[in-house]
């Protein structure tokens, strides 16, 4: 390293005591602990404040200096039942699921088959088309979503959910089959040559030896389908019109903002509620979805 | 007494029927693996793409599709203010809402990569942000800048006293700007620190051990080993990133619909206003295109960022 001229000045500057005082206790909480809190606070702060707004009465709401904002004096669930008896809120959450679960297993199904051809069988230009299909994910949706409502409305799918089921797997599919790539590409050739030489055919290594190995790749990647298309915004607001068959995000934005006062109590239930079943499916694989995120980064 | 069982031995195979033996012919088999994924992006995202440069050139409508106008689209777009406003905002808000998201980012990171109790449980709490869909944190985000029940103008006015007015977070164009740029950044943060966290968690602790050896400062084994190392990662997160900040939309359209007095219009929320609502398809994807050499610039970068890898490496000579 060039550097290296640098750092000998600077060897016999180093003083013992600094590496010492590196341990210390009060230094360790000043540098590490302080920072670290900040940030948990900062980032969780909002989804706090959200659910402390969504069981908080009215009155309470608007009054700062009578209740301590920070606390809930007397919580109530109105918020909560007047979004689940007073609006479509249940269809939104049904619709969402089924959106989500179709285009999960969609994506799924198509980018298994892609990334075990692109990996296993390795025909001529395989890297190619792992290359192109890597780039299909650095197309943003904010491009796509007009030609897609123009495509969608020819097609005679618009305001139906099945739009959304298609057009959710141009997202979903170049991830998935990136991150299967990679995730095939760690289960050791040797076993399929074993089963090859065995007389097993090509699909039943796929579906008895590969498929069976990849299960932690393939939950990773139905946790991202899953969530990456609850998430959805952009298509689902482009190309659904009618109240009952929109997703929660869309529905939450379009329906319950109304007028100039806004229901902050609602809404906040809404944004909760619709958050909660993203994060309890997210908890339950938090460590596939770390593992396989950091994985498909390192790649 | 092998040698005189053998012979009689018989092979007990039967031939597998017709269609067993095409899913075993390769390039048959190829075929039928790639076709859904490859049908798929075939139809509804490069044809679209496609679709959508042509109908920039025309001057198609809903419900009417137009004819070939040539430049007429980007002409209208280059005498068009609010066009040139929401060029300038979208870079703004990537390149500050970038630089922030990174510097906090990988703070956080190395802040995680130290030895902590509770590490998994740390990291699942941070991750929640980039997990929630974003429109409803834009919408606890609204609530939050809210004019007269912002819990933070609550807290710097009543609580601190650090000012005696409330923030007007949304109801002028700069406080609107940062406080968007602000709801990104927190969105963005837990992608940067765990992706940055995991290629932190690739460096071989030797070399620190190494530079501790020579007398490294803290400030040294960052600047010449932890920062060299991670910038492969780097590279790619900042691509992603920058290419999902640029094309950004849900946050803008949640908290402010590009209001106040269409200040804080990126882009993507100019052309769905021109293009969806507005009934100006063209016009809507004109301005969608001209994002286009804006992400070919940010993913050459991460091409050539990434090409660092070699020396890095060893490969080439230093």
């Amino acid at each position: 390293m060039s550097d290296a001229t640098v750092e000998e000045a600077r060897q016999s500057a180093t003083a013992a005591p600094e590496r010492l005082a590196w341990d210390s206790r009060a230094r360790r909480m000043v540098v590490l602990y302080l920072p670290l809190a900040c940030f948990v606070i900062i980032l969780l702060f909002p989804f706090y404040w959200m659910a402390v707004t969504a069981f908080k009465p009215n009155a309470e709401l608007y009054d700062y200096r009578t209740y301590n904002p920070f606390l809930i004096h007397s919580p109530t669930l109105d918020h909560i039942y007047k979004l689940l008896f007073e609006t479509a809120y249940p269809r939104w959450l049904f619709t969402t699921m089924t959106v989500a679960v179709c285009s999960t297993f969609l994506s799924l199904l198509s980018s298994t088959l892609a990334a075990y051809a692109i990996q296993r069988l390795r025909f001529r230009g395989s890297q190619y088309v792992g290359l192109a299909i890597y780039l299909a994910y650095l197309v943003p949706p904010s491009i796509l979503f007009i030609p897609l409502a123009t495509m969608v409305f020819q097609l005679g799918l618009f305001d139906s959910p099945l739009a959304l089921i298609l057009t959710y797997p141009t997202f979903l599919v170049p991830f998935c089959t990136w991150l299967l790539i990679g995730y095939f590409k760690s289960i050791p050739y040797e076993l399929e040559e074993c089963a090859l030489i065995d007389g097993a055919t090509r699909i039943q290594i796929l579906t008895q030896i590969t498929l069976p190995l990849a299960v932690p790749g393939l939950i990773s990647a139905g946790i991202f389908s899953f969530t990456l298309s609850w998430n959805e915004f952009i298509y689902a607001l482009a190309f659904i019109q009618s109240s009952e068959s929109k997703t929660v995000p869309v529905a939450i934005l379009t329906e319950l903002v109304s007028g100039d006062v806004y229901q902050w109590g609602a809404l906040m239930a809404g944004s909760l509620l619709g958050s909660l079943p993203v994060a309890i499916f997210y908890s339950f694989f938090v460590d596939y979805y770390v593992s396989s995120m950091t994985g498909a980064v390192k790649e | 007494m092998s040698v005189t069982t053998a012979p009689a031995w018989q092979r007990v195979q039967h031939q597998p029927n017709w269609l067993v033996r095409l899913f075993d012919w390769k390039p048959f088999l190829v075929l039928v693996c790639m076709l859904p994924a490859i049908g798929l992006l075939t139809v509804f995202l490069t044809y679209p793409l496609g679709l959508g440069i042509w109908l920039a050139f025309t001057d198609s409508t809903i419900g009417r599709s137009g004819v070939w106008v040539g430049l007429e689209n980007f002409e209208y777009l280059m005498e068009d203010p609010l066009f040139w406003s929401a060029v300038f905002y979208s870079v703004f808000y990537t390149g500050t809402a970038t630089v922030l998201k990174f510097g906090l980012g990988l703070w956080l990171a190395l802040l995680l990569n130290n030895h902590l109790p509770f590490k998994s449980l740390l990291r699942a709490i941070i991750l929640l942000p980039w997990i929630v869909p974003t429109v409803l944190s834009a919408i606890a985000f609204w609530w939050l800048y809210d004019p007269q029940f912002s819990i933070l103008s609550y807290v710097a006015v009543d609580v601190l006293h650090l000012r005696d007015r409330y923030f007007d977070f949304l109801g002028s164009a700069w406080p609107a700007r940062w406080s968007l740029i602000a709801a990104n950044v927190w969105r963005g943060i837990p992608f940067v620190a765990i992706s940055l966290l995991a290629g932190l968690q690739t460096i071989s602790p030797s070399l620190y051990e190494a530079a501790l050896l020579d007398g490294s400062s803290a400030w040294q084994r960052f600047r010449f080993i932890t920062f060299p190392m991670l910038l492969p990662i780097l590279a790619i997160v900042m691509t992603f990133s920058i290419i999902f900040t640029f094309t950004d939309f849900q946050l803008v359209y949640a908290i402010t619909r590009g209001g106040p007095v269409n200040s804080t219009h990126l882009m993507a929320t100019l052309a769905f206003q021109r293009g969806i609502p507005g009934g100006q398809l063209s016009e809507g994807a004109a301005i969608a295109v001209s994002m286009i050499p804006f992400l070919v610039f940010a993913t050459l970068f991460s091409y050539f960022a990434l090409a660092r890898r070699k020396w890095q490496q060893g490969e080439a000579n230093d």
